[in-house]
């Protein structure tokens, strides 16, 4: 990959830093009218979620990271790995819970996602910003209520836990948006 | 492609009215309005100050970072007490602190101190917070020792360089061991000292003599040698840099040797001697406090702005 210098760093850019893979999210100049030009950068440290504030003399060079999103389809989780296909080549990958996280709790099979790709092994996996999964458990629904009433917790298919209206039941399916864990409305 | 300009109509009055009291400020003081090149067969020599360089036909000519050389060679004329305000240029990044062309107001006083020149600095920066309905009060005066001792322990002229270094990596994340002992005092004040000045304002005098740029050194009452030089601090920024300005010659020539030497050594575009200064100070430049004060960082604390584009038209990527 290419080096970057610190006049290129910006927000998005994919760069290695001790050899972890980060985005850049800020990158601020700080020049003294007579002295040393610094950057004072903010990245986010794609393995861990991390947050980092590094200063570089201006001028300073990083490495660029090989940092893909691909859709993706996901199959099937066998314990131990998540498995996607490339819907186009439909080559298999398999992703640890590490590189999954809290996406778990909104895959599907057979339900699209982005996968972003480090050196062509998945870093995380970004669901659909909307899904429909159905309710296995919650509470039966208060007879009068209407949609302006209150809300309960309803288990999913994935064991993700969304609050829902009142008069939603068991066995009913859901949309629910993976970025806020909301739901918003039934399907 | 946007065309509109940064500014609201608001700032672009705030400018004119900041303009006039400049202007007013001078002529009730007897200091002469002039204007001088932008584009100069040499430039600022210092290693951390970049400059455009412009091909005209035979040669390279350069856009001004300041209009100090010129404006010397006015003094050394018998120009007296003058001022400028206008234009320079930096080829540098932009930032929310930074474009590459601002504007710049200097001035020099003849027969003044360091001290004179600090009072004047203070009234203008007031009388303009005055005309422009921002509340500003006298700076307080803090010396570039008491700061540094007060933030981080150190003394900023004697400590040893490993002192800065471990300072630097206790309150900085980075990479820093490659810094030399000014890169690290650099570090630090732009990073750990500045932010904790007083956000309404403070003058900081007497700097390292490493960090002179062109400003005469002295002895200090306890007999230390510090660079007299002074910086206005308003809101996190640098808003003015003054000097009792070096009139020795063969100095001045010492100083530009080693920045063009720092230049050859770290990969830097060489520049030429400026020899029309050096000509002027051997003919005589009178002992001179002179200042350099940012407008458009002055403009950015009277009316509120964080962002230079707030108060620049058309910065550099809508120019």
């Amino acid at each position: 990959m290419a080096n970057y210098s610190t006049n290129e760093f910006r927000p998005g850019l994919k760069v290695l830093m001790d050899g972890d893979p980060c985005n850049i999210l800020e990158n601020e100049m700080v020049k003294p009218g007579k002295g040393q030009a610094f950057n004072r950068v903010r990245l986010r440290n794609l393995k861990t979620g991390k947050i980092w504030e590094k200063t570089f003399k201006s001028g300073e060079t990083l490495e660029g990271a090989d940092i893909q999103d691909s859709d993706f389809q996901y199959l099937y989780n066998d314990g131990e790995f998540y498995h996607f296909m490339d819907p186009k080549t439909f080559e298999q990958i398999g992703a640890d819970t590490t590189a999954v996280g809290d996406a778990y709790k909104w895959l599907k099979e057979e339900d699209s996602c982005i996968i972003t790709l480090w050196n062509g092994v998945p870093l995380a996996v970004t669901p659909a910003n909307f899904v429909e999964l159905e309710i296995v458990e919650t509470d039966p629904g208060v007879r009068g209520d209407t949609a302006t009433g209150g809300t309960k917790p309803a288990t999913l298919t994935t064991g993700a836990v969304v609050k829902v209206p009142l008069f939603v039941n068991q066995g009913d399916k859901v949309r629910v948006d993976t970025r806020t864990g909301e739901y918003v409305s039934r399907a | 492609m946007t065309w509109q300009p940064t500014t609201s109509i608001e700032a672009l009055q705030a400018r004119a009215r900041l303009n006039r009291v400049i202007r007013g400020f001078f002529a009730a003081r007897g200091v002469l309005e002039v204007e001088t090149p932008l584009l100069c067969h040499s430039t600022a020599t210092d290693p951390h100050l970049h400059s455009f360089a412009v091909p005209t036909g035979d040669y390279t000519c350069y856009l001004q970072t300041s209009p100090e050389f010129p404006m010397k060679r006015l003094l050394a004329a018998g120009s007296g007490p003058i001022y400028q305000l206008g234009k320079a240029f930096r080829f540098e990044e932009t930032s929310r602190l930074h474009n590459p062309e601002f504007t710049l107001l200097e001035w020099y006083r003849p027969g003044w101190t360091l001290e004179q020149l600090v009072d004047e600095v203070e009234a203008l920066v007031l009388d303009a917070a005055t005309a422009l309905g921002a509340d500003l009060q006298p700076f307080p005066r803090f010396t570039h020792a008491e700061v540094f001792r007060q933030v981080l322990g150190l003394d900023s002229h004697s400590c040893a360089d490993a002192d800065l270094l471990a300072a630097a990596r206790r309150r900085v994340n980075g990479d820093f061991a490659s810094l030399d002992r000014n890169g690290l005092l650099d570090l630090l004040m732009s990073h750990v000292v500045e932010p904790a000045l007083p956000e309404t304002g403070a003058f900081v005098l007497d700097f390292p003599v490493s960090q002179a740029a062109l400003a005469q050194k002295a002895r200090r009452p306890d007999g230390g040698l510090v660079a007299q030089r002074a910086e206005l601090y308003i809101s996190g920024m640098e808003i003015a840099n003054g000097y009792q300005e070096l009139v020795d010659p063969a100095e001045q020539r010492d100083r530009f040797e080693a920045d063009l030497a720092y230049r050859v050594q770290h990969g830097l575009p060489a520049l030429p001697l400026p020899a029309f200064l050096l000509g002027a100070m051997e003919t005589g430049l009178p002992e001179s406090a002179g200042v350099a004060l940012g407008v458009d960082r002055l403009l950015m604390v009277l009316t509120g702005a964080t962002d230079i584009a707030s108060v620049v038209g058309f910065p550099l990527q809508r120019a």
